[in-house]
Order: structure tokens, then C-alpha cells, then sequence
């Protein structure tokens, strides 16, 4: 008479289970696209803020053209975006640019004493260090998000509907020569 | 030993899981004994709770406004310090919490601590004199502690913990004043037959009675003492620098200056110790904060 219990349960379990694991699956993927607002924020902060600095750096430094020739480029391909890889290795080539600005800003007292490249010189750093700390939680979320996209039974639930491992911030291995600096 | 954060984090997890199993099973003790010593349970229990709840609900919702106002603490911008607030900036992002308000004590003592009920109504407040004698690392290292204990919500734990300190507090003191009268209500009703098991209840009552709000109050110390090194592990995981923040601790553990705007109430907030006091061994265990050498011992084991 209640045989019908047993199938019936089993079923509602089984659904209960699903939700949940879907819910879960969609929370990480919401996390790493707030991770990803989170950096993409940061890149165009400091993107916005290149062309101050070589406008300030112009004037002091001479003979360093191909320095701020190569910021330029870097802030260029940052905002040309691309593929989270694409924007990592971008990204790279612009903080390295700018380090070798503020290594060549070394030989400059003039400009060391300018009040408005010291502010743009701790606000590109603070930026860095932000880049830095968001690129970390991007990956950390990323990798909670692949994890459960691969294990089971989570992984069943994943490619039911769709939902896809996501790339980490890095930039791929081959293309990461630092950026020669030149005195 | 060599161990990683996550390891840590998740035994710290389940110590403070059992922790708060225990203060449970305290509270359920108690009221099992008042409800044996007297009769008034029903009535006692119900009033001890929300009297309890009470006490500490306006301390959970208010504190921060009136921390910040006896400490003479005051709002920091970016303009007046853009290191101080990109470097928080940057540790809320990678702890993926909002921003905190930031305040600032002017004291030349190196000290911080953090207050506020959630990520979204968070304060960390750090003296003039961790912001000049730290380097940005060991900086990094300390609002890391500080957001962390946002992100754990380690200010509505504490207020928990001692909402049921309250609760054991209230009872046993009851319990003390009222269970002769009942206790000897008791017997006479019942005769000379239950005057022998009414006379163990009621002194397992009074031993009960004594003993458990000194044991409340060591639980809720240890219980302070685990989220500590709790918040040190979650720092490391936001920063993944383990030297920073341990280097600030040995810095600001050995900096001999008081901080003249603490005192007994606000002490236990800040990341370490403010008034310097509490060092002998017996302290330890009525100390919300471990030793500053065993925090150091297991950020180390961690890099």
C-alpha cells in the first residue's frame, strides 16, 4: 500500500541533491565573475593613470624614450583585453614597464621631488599590490570553481548545465620574459 | 613541523566547533542543576537568557561607535593616508570582503584591532605608531589579522560566548541565593525519606553552582584565544606571507610603550596586549590573546 514511498523518496532525494549542488556550482561561478570584476577594476585604474605619468616623466627624463615608449605599449594591449590569459600577460608587461620607469626615475632627483610623481608613484603601487591581492582571490576562487567541476558528483551536475572550468590569471609560461631594462 | 594554512584553518575550525559544544553543554549543566536545587526553573531559565541576551545585544550593536569614541579614535581618508588606505584596500580584495572603514588613534604605541558586526559593518582602527614603524609587509600582516576577524565573524562569536558566560553567571548566582530556602521547602514536603537524596542534589547544585561561571569564563578565554590564532592563519591565507605579519607581532610585542587610550574593557580587542600586563603563567589562561612567541611559532610552521 505506501510502496510507492520508497521510489518516491528516493527520487525527492536525488532532486534535493541535484539543487543543491547546482546552487553551490552557480554561487563559485558568481564568485569568480566577482573575482574577475574585482582585477578588471584594478587594470583600468591603472591603465587610466599611464598617460599622467608619462606626461610627468616627459619632462624630466631625455633620453629614456623607448622606457615610456614601452609603458605606452603595455597600457595598449591592457586595454585591448583579450582572453583572461591574454589580459594576465598584458598585465604583466605593464607592471614590469613601469618598473623599469621608476628604476630609471632613480637617476632623476628633479622628478624624485615632484609632489605629483611621488602621488602617482604610491597610487601605480598601490594598484600593483591590489592587482596582486585580487589575482589571488580570482585563482582561488577559479580553483574551488574547477574543483567541483571535476569531482563527483558535482561533476555530473557541471556539464548538465553547462557549467565550464574557468581560466586562471597567468600569463602563459613561454611569453613570460620579463621586459629588458636599459640603461 | 611544516603545515599549511588550510590545515590549520580547518583544525581551528573544528576547536572552536568543539568549544562552543562545550559552553553549551556548560549552560545545559547548569540549568539541569538549577532545576534540580530549586523549583523556579521555569520562570529562572526563560529570565536568565533574555537578560543575558539583553546585556549583550546592545553591546553587539553599539560597540563600535562607543570603542572608537573612548579610544578617541577618527576617520582616515586617502588623502591624508594613501599608504595606509591602499594597503587595506588591497587586503579586503584578496579577503574578497568590502572595504572597512579605517580609523586612527594617535598614539605612538604600535597597535590596531578591528570591531564591527559583519564584513559589510566593519571598522579597523590602528595607531599612528603601527603605521610608522611597520614596513608595508608587517603593515599588510596586521590589517590581514584585523580584516580576518571581519571575515570570521569573530565579533558576534564573542558576543555569544559571552552572552552564555551571562547566562551560567546569572544562574549559578541565583542558585546560590535561592536554593537553601527551596531545598529546605523541599524536604520538609517530601518527608524524612527524600531529606538524603535532597541533600546531594542540592550540594551537587552548590558545587555546580561555584565551579561553573569560573569555568565560563576559562572557556570563553580559550575560545578568544583559538579565533587569535584562527584570525593569524586566515591572515596568511589573504596575504600569503606568513614573515609579515609574524615580524610585525615580535615588533609590536617588543615596543615598550603603553597605549595610554586602553584600558581593562577595550584591551582584549587589540592584536596584542595594549596595557602589558598579564605576562605571569596563571594569566594564560584568563588571557584573550596567546603568547605572541606561540603565535609566532605557528606562523612560522607555516612559511
Amino acid at each position: 500500500m505506501y510502496g510507492w514511498i520508497v521510489p518516491v523518496a528516493i527520487a525527492a532525494i536525488a532532486l534535493l541533491t541535484v539543487v543543491g549542488i547546482y546552487n553551490r556550482l552557480i554561487i563559485l561561478r558568481n564568485r569568480v565573475a566577482n573575482a574577475w570584476a574585482q582585477i578588471d577594476v584594478q587594470l583600468k585604474r591603472r591603465a587610466d593613470l599611464v598617460p599622467n605619468l608619462v606626461e610627468t616623466v616627459k619632462g624630466y627624463v631625455k633620453h629614456e624614450r623607448g622606457t615610456l615608449e614601452a609603458v605606452t605599449k603595455a597600457r595598449a594591449a591592457v586595454l585591448q583585453g583579450g582572453t583572461v590569459g591574454e589580459q594576465a600577460q598584458a598585465n604583466d608587461m605593464l607592471t614590469n614597464a613601469l618598473k623599469s620607469v621608476f628604476a630609471v626615475a632613480e637617476a632623476y632627483p628633479d622628478l624624485k621631488a615632484n609632489q605629483n610623481f611621488l602621488m602617482l608613484q604610491e597610487e601605480l603601487s598601490g594598484i600593483e599590490n591590489k592587482i596582486a591581492y585580487a589575482r589571488q582571490f580570482y585563482n582561488d576562487s577559479v580553483l574551488s570553481l574547477n574543483q567541483a567541476t571535476q569531482v563527483f558528483p558535482s561533476n555530473m551536475v557541471a556539464s548538465m548545465f553547462g557549467i565550464r572550468q574557468q581560466e586562471y590569471f597567468e600569463a602563459e609560461g613561454a611569453d613570460r620574459e620579463p621586459v629588458q631594462v636599459k640603461f | 613541523m611544516r603545515q599549511s594554512f588550510y590545515d590549520i584553518i580547518a583544525s581551528n575550525r573544528r576547536k572552536t566547533f568543539f568549544m562552543v559544544l562545550l559552553f553549551l553543554l556548560l549552560v545545559g549543566a547548569v540549568v539541569w542543576a538549577f532545576a534540580m536545587a530549586t523549583d523556579m526553573a521555569p520562570v529562572a531559565v526563560p529570565l536568565a537568557v533574555i537578560i543575558a541576551i539583553a546585556a549583550t545585544w546592545a553591546s553587539y550593536y553599539f560597540s563600535d561607535r562607543i570603542v572608537l569614541g573612548i579610544s578617541r579614535a577618527r576617520p582616515v581618508d586617502k588623502n591624508e593616508l594613501p599608504y595606509l588606505v591602499n594597503i587595506t584596500e588591497a587586503v579586503a580584495i584578496g579577503a574578497g570582503v568590502p572595504v572597512p572603514e579605517l580609523y586612527i588613534i594617535e598614539d605612538t604605541a604600535p597597535n590596531a584591532f578591528a570591531t564591527g558586526r559583519n564584513p559589510r559593518n566593519s571598522v579597523v582602527c590602528v595607531t599612528r605608531g603601527l603605521v610608522q614603524k611597520l614596513n608595508r609587509e608587517e603593515l599588510e600582516g596586521v590589517i590581514a589579522h584585523e580584516v580576518a576577524h571581519i571575515r570570521n565573524y569573530d565579533i558576534l562569536l564573542a558576543t555569544v560566548a559571552v552572552t552564555m558566560v551571562g547566562i551560567v553567571a546569572l544562574l549559578s548566582d541565583w542558585m546560590l541565593r535561592f536554593s537553601w530556602r527551596s531545598g529546605r521547602r523541599r524536604s520538609r514536603s517530601h518527608g524524612s525519606g527524600g531529606d538524603a537524596a535532597g541533600a546531594v542534589l542540592l550540594l551537587i547544585g552548590l558545587i555546580v553552582a561555584i565551579l561553573a561561571p569560573l569555568v565560563a569564563q576559562l572557556l570563553r578565554f580559550s575560545l578568544s584565544r583559538r579565533r587569535e590564532f584562527q584570525a593569524d592563519a586566515t591572515a596568511v591565507q589573504i596575504t600569503r606571507y606568513p614573515p609579515g605579519l609574524a615580524n610585525a607581532l615580535r615588533k609590536i610585542a617588543a615596543d615598550p610603550e603603553p597605549l595610554e587610550v586602553a584600558n581593562k574593557a577595550t584591551a582584549h580587542l587589540y592584536i596584542y596586549n595594549p596595557l602589558k600586563d598579564m605576562e605571569g603563567p596563571v594569566d594564560r589562561l584568563f588571557n584573550t590573546h596567546p603568547p605572541i612567541a606561540e603565535r609566532v611559532k605557528v606562523l612560522e610552521s607555516m612559511s
